[in-house]
């Protein structure tokens, strides 16, 4: 069966609504993107959602009692509680610096957890 | 065992801390207890702060009589112990349409109440010093020797007096009977555990007439009586410069429009009975009935820079007056109960009226040798000029560290606020010694900032840090601490 | 009181502030001071920890501590004097600053010039006056945001959202994400008021439900909160009081709103524009105070901080140019107007000498969203020029540019004009 689906972009700020024609994994026609990258997202959004999972790590003897960290590339949506308990387990010793892997190839997802800010060691 | 005290009072409202205050200028042991984590946060902290110049009140009633006196008590103390005060007047004005005879009826009732200094004035006077009120006001009563007070401020002002002068005060000491032995009073029982006092004074507000039941008076009925309001910023620039009552109907004194203390624009109260002794709800109808009474008397009044609205409840008896007396049945026990309006404007008339009755019961009232009148000014860092604040910091860094931008409260504030006798606890007690959190951003900026002190000065967990009363913790938990169960969840 | 002289004085070490440093830097003013109240500098940032930034600017996807990071090590590089841990108490409008720290206590700098970059703060419940109780729990999505990534707590676990702005969006998912139980994000009106991209990331992704039309219409619970009750609201945005409600919660956040944080401003005699809540200024982001500017949050809320980066390199370069004696003003001043469904258009005016400039960027919103709309530009009734867009929402900000050969064109104007509307045949 033919479906359609409206999403909206979120490959950047300008949000186009994409509007794609498909048959279970086949895509048929993608309409309404203002760019290439709307395609490859509406594309992957259809077969298998993938996200950035920005969030926090604890720290030990940091300026700070938390260091953001994100995955280096998107991972499945439906892995995202799976990779937050993880992520939630560890706790990471300061100093760290902006970029440090944290935590590799997460749930075998090939994304690394990378802080995303330097976090001097705590200033006694 | 504990020690005996002479007196012990119930309730650290306004009207237990000027009992305690008042007291303990003798040679008393005086103790007094608190079910909240601090005082005033019953009635005391939720009201319009007026201390009414008295001719409201009915001259054949207690109120009528002690609020006159209290009026000029209040004054004497604020200065000793350092309370924010202003005497700014007030006026009932009375618009084209209303039966404006009722002004005059007050001016002679404030005659007969000795009320000082009052005066009927006109349209021309009212335009001239009431730039913003309705077009259609003809006629008002001026009554000089009205103000306004932060009510709070107040109380523990009294109470660390009371503390100075060798008094104790309990928190989150919740009085669940009272111990009586062959027709006398010997103390009381509470949630930390026993008590004895040869006089207990009952002065729970909203509970009062509870306390009387347990020593066997059926007489004292409360019903809350609910006022809302709203509050707005300093910055909203809309002078208001007397406390402006209308009119006053058979059914309603209506809704006063004043400045407080702090110089935020206050508008209400409504007054409906409710059930619950503990329904401080602000509700749709009652905020729209705030806003419509205020209209009336200032007709360009809006609604933008308000930045609160509230609750408080009058413990009104079935007297409809101040039920202060001696227990018939029972020996050492003394009511004061029934506190409803005046009773911030009556208080210190409250305490002296409390401490005749208490002689009267046989408690020896001498003064003591080094008895201290006086409570030094607390720092507020908000009222400095830059040259004061400059001169602040340079004795103590600890005052270089602004903590509430909307208020302008430095850390140094707060950890004395938390650190002097009756110390804070919680957050709004933060609140009302400091004003940190009191501002635009109601907390937003320094909330955080106040838990973390809070946390840090009592040597607790943040999760442990309250807002106010019973579970009001502001964090439930600590970050990563639900992670396991939503996986579980999900799975 | 210690006394200093500076050429320029930044309040807020947020992007704004630091973009403006750093240009005024580069423009050749060496003499430069920045005051942050915070520990650190990045101001809303470092807090903001999903990504979502840069992408206009850096052409790449960052998170908010990176975007900053690249700001703050941009400063770090230069010989930039930062001020941390020190509020700015006063501000007056012969350009005093007077702040305060620990370390140094009182400080009295007298600038050359000053930039306004305080950012802004959160409305609170209270001022949208919500009917109920005042329990523990109550509290603004910002707020919870420092709560749940630089503290270390999660402030509840069941939670409903006031609000669709981002920052509520943002939190239902971080909240989400930490085990809470989101249940609801109430929004007022028939439309969210952030990004379409986040209500797809933050709500949909997750199953948070959005209910439009739908407002919190008490609140309930004595010392912690115990639930609220929702209702549906008709067109006049009205509580319909049959639809009513109770949810269960513990945490109610709101995301009703950010108003720029002027107070400072004030005392400095800036005017404010009742639309933006920011001051009104020229193409400069000079405000009617010689020599003071602002930029960012301060000056009116952006959704993209790429646009505060923008506006805020115009400010410090302008600043630069006042300091330096070569800002000309023209004698004659072009008023900005917003036109129908416009809410604002900053600047307010321009009133400089072109220079070498090739564009002026005009930052608007609409004020109700529209699918297909042309951005119409009148010059004293006359049309100029129009651009179209697929859609514009109240939510996110439009960039046009104004093209400086058409004011040369067009010499003496007393007012632009701008209207977006539905696009014609549409
Ligand atoms: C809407 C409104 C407007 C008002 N406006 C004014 C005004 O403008 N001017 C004016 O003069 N007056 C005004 N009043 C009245 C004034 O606020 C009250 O008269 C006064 O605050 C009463 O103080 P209180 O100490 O008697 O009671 P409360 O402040 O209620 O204190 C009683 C205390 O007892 C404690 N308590 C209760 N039970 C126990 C127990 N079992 N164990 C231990 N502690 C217990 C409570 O926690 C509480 O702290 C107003 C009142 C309201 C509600
Ligand atoms: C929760 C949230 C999510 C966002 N998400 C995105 C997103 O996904 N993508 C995106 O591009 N943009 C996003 N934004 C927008 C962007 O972050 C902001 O527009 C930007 O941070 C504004 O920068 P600013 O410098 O004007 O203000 P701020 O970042 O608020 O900085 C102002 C600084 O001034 C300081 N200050 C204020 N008053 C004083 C004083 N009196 N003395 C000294 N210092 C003072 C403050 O401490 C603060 O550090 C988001 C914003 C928020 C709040
Ligand atoms: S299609 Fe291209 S332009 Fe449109 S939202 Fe997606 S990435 Fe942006």
């Amino acid at each position: 069966m033919i479906e359609t689906k409206t999403l909206t972009c979120v490959a950047c700020p300008k949000g186009c609504e994409v509007t794609v024609e498909y048959e279970g994994d086949e895509i048929i026609e993608i309409k309404g993107n203002a760019c290439p990258q709307g395609q490859s997202y509406a594309e992957e959004e259809i077969v298998a959602p993938t996200r950035i999972l920005p969030t926090t790590i604890k720290v030990k003897n940091g300026a700070l009692a938390l260091c953001p960290v994100k995955t280096t590339k998107q991972i499945p949506l439906e892995n995202m509680f799976e990779a937050m308990e993880i992520i939630g387990n560890k706790v990471i010793e300061a100093p760290i610096s902006m970029g440090d892997v944290l935590i590799e190839n997460i749930l075998d997802t090939g994304a690394d957890i990378v802080a995303t800010r330097d976090m001097p060691a705590e200033i006694k | 065992m504990n020690k005996k005290y002479d007196v012990i009072i119930i309730g650290a409202g306004i009207s237990g801390c000027a009992v305690a205050w008042k007291l303990a200028r003798y040679n008393l042991d005086i103790l007094l207890l608190e079910k909240e984590a601090d005082v005033a946060t019953g009635t005391t902290k939720a009201n319009t702060a007026i201390i009414h110049a008295g001719y409201n009140a009915d001259p054949d009633k207690l109120k009528g009589h002690l609020n006159v006196k209290g009026n000029q008590g209040i004054r004497e103390v604020a200065k000793k112990l350092n309370i924010p005060y202003e005497e700014i007047g007030s006026l009932v004005v009375g618009l084209e349409d209303d039966n404006l005879s009722v002004i005059d009826e007050l001016y002679e009732k404030g005659l007969k109440n000795n009320v000082p200094n009052m005066e009927i004035v006109g349209k021309e006077w009212l335009r001239e010093h009431e730039p913003n009120i309705s077009p259609k006001a003809v006629k008002a009563l001026w009554a000089p020797t009205a103000g306004v007070i932060t009510p709070w401020e107040a109380a523990l002002a009294m109470a660390q007096n009371a503390v100075a002068n060798g008094a104790e005060v309990k928190l989150e000491t919740a009085v669940e009977d009272v111990m009586t032995e062959d027709g006398k009073v010997v103390g009381v029982k509470t949630n930390q555990g026993d008590f004895e006092a040869d006089y207990v004074v009952n002065a729970a507000g909203l509970y009062a007439d509870e306390i009387a039941k347990m020593v066997g008076i059926e007489k004292i009925n409360i019903t809350p009586r609910k006022g809302e309001y709203y509050i707005y910023d300093h910055a909203k620039d809309f002078a208001v410069n007397h406390v402006v009552f209308p009119v006053p109907t058979p059914i309603s004194k209506g809704i006063v429009v004043t400045p407080t203390v702090e110089n935020n624009l206050l508008i209400g109260p409504t007054s409906h009975n409710v059930k619950s002794k503990t329904d401080l709800a602000t509700t749709r109808e009652g905020l729209k009935e705030v806003y419509e009474g205020a209209k009336k008397l200032y007709p360009s009044l809006d609604l933008r820079d308000t930045i609160r609205v509230f609750a408080g409840l009058r413990a009104a008896d079935d007297s409809e007056d101040f039920v202060i007396e001696a227990a018939e049945n029972v020996k050492g026990f003394v009511n004061v109960a029934g506190i409803q309006s005046p009773g911030l404007a009556s208080s210190t008339a409250i305490a002296d009226y409390t401490a005749e009755i208490l002689a009267d019961e046989g408690l020896k009232l001498s003064e003591k040798k080094d008895y201290i009148e006086t409570r030094e000014e607390p720092v507020r860092f908000y009222e400095m000029t830059n040259k004061e604040r400059a001169k602040m910091v340079d004795q103590n860094k600890d005052y270089g560290q602004i903590i509430c931008r909307c208020e302008t409260v430095s850390y140094k504030e707060i950890v004395d606020a938390i650190n002097s006798p009756v110390g804070a606890r919680t957050v709004n007690a933060v609140k009302r010694r400091t004003r940190a959190g009191a501002g635009r951003c109601q907390g937003g900026f320094c909330g955080p900032r106040v838990v973390d002190i809070i946390a840090q000065e009592l040597g607790i967990d943040p999760t442990e840090v309250k807002q106010e009363e019973g579970n009001s913790q502001i964090l439930e938990y600590k970050i990563k601490e639900l992670l396991g169960s939503k996986v579980m969840d999900n799975a | 009181m210690r006394k200093v002289k500076k050429d320029l004085v930044v309040i807020g070490g947020g992007p704004a502030g630091l973009a403006a440093a750093k240009t005024a830097y580069d423009d050749g003013i060496k003499d430069v001071m920045i005051l942050e109240r915070d520990f650190e500098l990045g101001g809303i940032l470092p807090q903001c920890i999903h990504n979502g930034f840069g992408l206009h600017h850096f052409k790449e996807e960052l998170t908010g501590p990176e975007y900053a990071q690249r700001f703050i090590n941009d400063v770090e590089e230069r010989d930039i004097e930062v001020k941390l841990d020190t509020m700015v108490l006063d501000v007056t409008k012969e350009r005093k600053v007077y702040a305060m720290n620990k370390k140094e206590g009182f400080l009295e700098i007298e600038a050359k010039a000053v930039v306004l970059a305080m950012g802004c703060r959160e409305r609170t419940s209270g001022a949208i006056g919500i009917p109920g109780t005042r329990p523990a729990g109550v509290l603004t999505a910002g707020t919870a945001q420092r709560y749940t990534n630089i503290e270390g707590f999660v402030p509840g676990k069941e939670v409903v959202i006031l609000g669709s702005g981002d920052i509520g969006l943002i939190m239902a998912r971080r909240m989400k994400l930490e085990g809470a139980d989101v249940k609801a994000v109430c929004e007022l009106l028939p439309y969210t008021g952030g990004l379409t991209r986040n209500v797809v990331q933050c709500l949909e992704d997750y199953d948070i439900p959005l209910m439009l039309n739908h407002t919190v219409t008490a609140i309930k619970g004595e010392g912690r909160l115990e639930a609220v009750e929702i209702s549906e609201v008709d067109e006049n945005l009205k509580p319909i009081p049959e639809t009513a409600k109770t949810i269960k919660a513990d945490t109610l956040l709101l995301s009703v709103g950010l108003i720029p944080e002027n107070e400072l401003s004030k005392k400095a005699d800036v005017v404010l524009d009742e639309r933006t809540g920011g001051p009104i200024v020229n193409e400069g982001r000079e405000t009617n105070i010689e020599g003071i500017f602002a930029c960012g949050n301060v000056l009116h809320v952006h959704d993209l901080v790429d646009w505060v980066t923008e506006e805020s390199q115009i400010a410090g370069k302008h600043a630069a140019k006042y300091i330096k004696d070569n800002y000309e003003k023209t004698g004659s001043c072009a008023e900005l107007k917003a036109g129908e469904n416009v809410s604002y258009v900053i600047p307010q005016k321009i009133e400089l000498e072109a220079g070498d400039r090739k564009r002026i960027p005009l930052y608007m919103r609409v004020s109700t969203p529209l699918t297909a709309v042309d951005i119409n530009l009148y010059a004293d009734g006359e049309k100029l020029y129009s651009f179209s867009e697929p859609f514009a929402k109240p939510g996110e900000m439009i960039s046009v540019p104004l093209a400086q050969k058409t004011l040369d064109d067009l010499g003496n104007v007393d007012e632009i004009k701008v209207d977006i509307i539905e696009k014609e045949g549409n």
